[in-house]
């Protein structure tokens, strides 16, 4: 009986703890359905009780948002994809081979990882400047690839070596390269950690502001974290259109947190877990 | 004699194929690492170690006027004095921010998302129910959530905050949280341990299902109440993931950026800035490399002695099972 009561005492802190979690997006989801939230109603609305897509044919029609929307697509899926080549590529050869330098090559990637990538932005900007690349995708998506590499590679180094040599010493012993090895060895076993990474990568870009505001000058090459940005800055803010444009822009990482839930909340997919 | 050099000339032979296959091991492992090294090199590390050059200079963004070679004149700018409007005030305000952030923000998360994990973990029903709900805000977006919170926080009585507090009768006027110095850095703080107890969480629970479970066993056999057990067992053992999500959480503390900018970009008058919104807003608002190259040094600084710190306690604290 008092375990009962304990369960049940438990279950209404946590639901209080979702309560608290959930309710700002409530309050985002039911404005965004509000026509002209210029100013705020006299009542916070939790729930829904209209629903009026003004504001989301609003901001998908104006500014240019699909394109910016495309923008984005674009740059975070060539990010993600150069980003799990370049990642498990360099993770394999620090997992199984031996050079002059690899621990110390390997030391610098750590340390790395304990300062923010922004500290690095002002003189990136000037490298990128002199290579021509200000104001480019290659230059955006090789600032983002180049951002990921020490992380990544820690992260799938420690899951490669987890794989049984066994395995692959028969594909050597067989004349098999290395190259052989990797790919049709430790790429198809790696599938998990190779998701949870594509997953990280993919969220990371999908929302980076900073690299994207410094380096991306036209209008038209946009990606959509600035255009949210931008349409907060204006003075009369239409907080009805910016949480349609949020939604919007929330909806793919929505859409991957609830297909791969266990990828991120899982026993085991402890190093997978992101920290935003 | 003569079967000597034989012997030498055979162990010559295998050095040198072996000599062979490491050069040629190493090879093969450029051409796997090669491409990511460079990357790193020239966009993370070069980027890094200019910085520190760009710290010392007059730093130019035009290529026709050169940057000159100015002492450690950035540095005295942010830490001495220099008048009424110096930088220096502005500096030790956004330096203060970021301190008190962390020492506020880092005993909430930690605390608020270990407790959360030791009750789901202990339910019989709903835990990923609740895990997956309670993780929504970590991988909502900061630009998003960040607008959210200045959202709920405006100073009308119809907004979500002042709303609440008003039905329950805890203030007697809406609050204007964005225009004061310290309610301000309220909202800052409380969307820092609103979006971080998710992750403090789910570290916590990946942690608690790796403990080994024949321990509690043994010490329920021994007569243990559970909270004994979760004291003098769960909590020791714990001790090195905890070193570990709390230094996270001091480093997220000084990646406090976009929650800044877009709330109150450091408003009222700079009383809420903190070192990442002030050294962008130097860069790329006021174009003084030189000086914002000197505050990531600065930064850089603190952030390593932290982890070398972190790394030595976490090296005594090491418990294996």
């Amino acid at each position: 009986m008092k375990s009962k009561l304990n369960q049940i005492l438990k279950h209404l802190i946590l639901l209080f703890m979702v309560i608290l979690a959930l309710l700002p997006f409530m309050n985002m989801i039911t404005t965004s359905l509000i026509p002209n939230a210029y100013v705020l109603p006299s009542e916070p609305q939790i729930i829904p009780k209209q629903f009026y897509f003004g504001n989301y044919v609003a901001v998908w029609e104006g500014e240019d948002f699909g394109r910016y929307f495309l923008n984005s697509v674009f740059v975070t899926c060539i990010t993600t994809v150069l980003t799990l080549i370049i990642a498990s590529m360099s993770a394999y050869g620090f997992a199984r081979l031996n050079f002059p330098g690899k621990n110390i090559i390997f030391n610098i990637y750590i340390y790395s990882l304990m300062i923010p990538a922004i500290l690095a932005l002002v003189s990136q900007f000037t490298v990128l400047q002199r290579l021509n690349l200000v104001n480019t995708y290659a230059g955006l998506i090789v600032l983002y690839v180049s951002g990921g590499v020490a992380g990544n590679t820690f992260f799938l180094k420690g899951f490669f070596e987890t794989i049984p040599r066994a395995l692959e010493e028969s594909v050597i012993m067989d004349g098999g390269s290395r190259w052989t090895v990797y790919r049709h060895i430790i790429l198809p076993l790696s599938r998990p950690a190779l998701a949870t990474m594509a997953i990280g990568t993919f969220s990371g870009t999908w929302m980076e502001v900073f690299t994207a505001l410094t380096i991306i000058k036209t209008q038209s090459k946009r990606t959509l974290p600035i255009a949210i940005k931008l349409l907060q800055n204006g003075k009369a803010t239409q907080w009805g259109i910016i949480f349609a444009a949020s939604i919007i822009v929330l909806i793919p990482i929505m859409t991957i947190f609830i297909l791969f839930n266990k990828q991120f909340i899982n026993p085991g997919g402890s190093q997978g877990a992101i920290k935003g | 004699m003569e079967q000597y050099t034989t012997v030498s000339y055979k162990n010559k032979k295998i050095r040198k194929i072996k000599d062979k296959r490491k050069h040629k091991e190493a090879l093969q492992a450029w051409m796997f690492i090669g491409v990511g090294f460079i990357l790193f090199a020239v966009f993370m590390a070069y980027p890094l170690l200019k910085n520190i050059e760009m710290a010392f200079m007059d730093y130019s963004v035009n290529p026709n006027k050169p940057s000159t070679f100015i002492g450690l004149n950035n540095f005295k700018k942010a830490f001495l004095s220099s008048g009424v409007l110096g930088e220096s005030d502005k500096f030790y305000l956004a330096l203060r921010n970021t301190l008190l952030c962390a020492l506020v923000t880092v005993p909430f998360q930690w605390f608020i998302g270990m407790m959360l994990a030791v009750a789901i973990e202990s339910l019989s029903k709903g835990k990923m129910f609740y895990r997956f709900l309670l993780y929504i805000p970590v991988i909502s977006d900061w630009l998003v959530v960040a607008i959210l919170f200045k959202y709920i926080f405006q100073d009308t009585s119809g907004a979500l905050v002042n709303s609440i507090l008003l039905n329950l009768h805890i203030i007697k006027e809406p609050v204007m949280w964005l225009q004061n110095e310290w309610t301000a850095n309220i909202v800052i703080w409380s969307l820092c341990i609103w979006k971080g107890i998710g992750w403090v969480m789910i570290m916590y629970t990946t942690a608690l299902q790796d403990l080994p479970k024949d321990i509690y066993e043994a010490a329920e056999v021994d007569g243990a109440t559970k909270k004994q057990s979760f004291w003098k067992i769960t909590i020791p053992l714990l001790q090195s993931r905890t070193y570990f999500i709390i230094t996270s959480l001091i480093i997220g503390a000084f990646n406090v950026l976009l929650q800044v900018m877009l709330i109150t970009n450091g408003g009222p008058m700079g009383r809420t800035d903190v070192l990442l919104n002030y050294m962008y807003n130097k860069a790329f608002s006021s174009f003084d490399f030189g000086y914002a190259a000197a505050l990531s040094v600065i930064m850089g600084i603190i952030l390593i002695v932290i982890s070398v710190f972190q790394k030595k306690i976490t090296n005594n604290a090491k418990i294996e099972f």
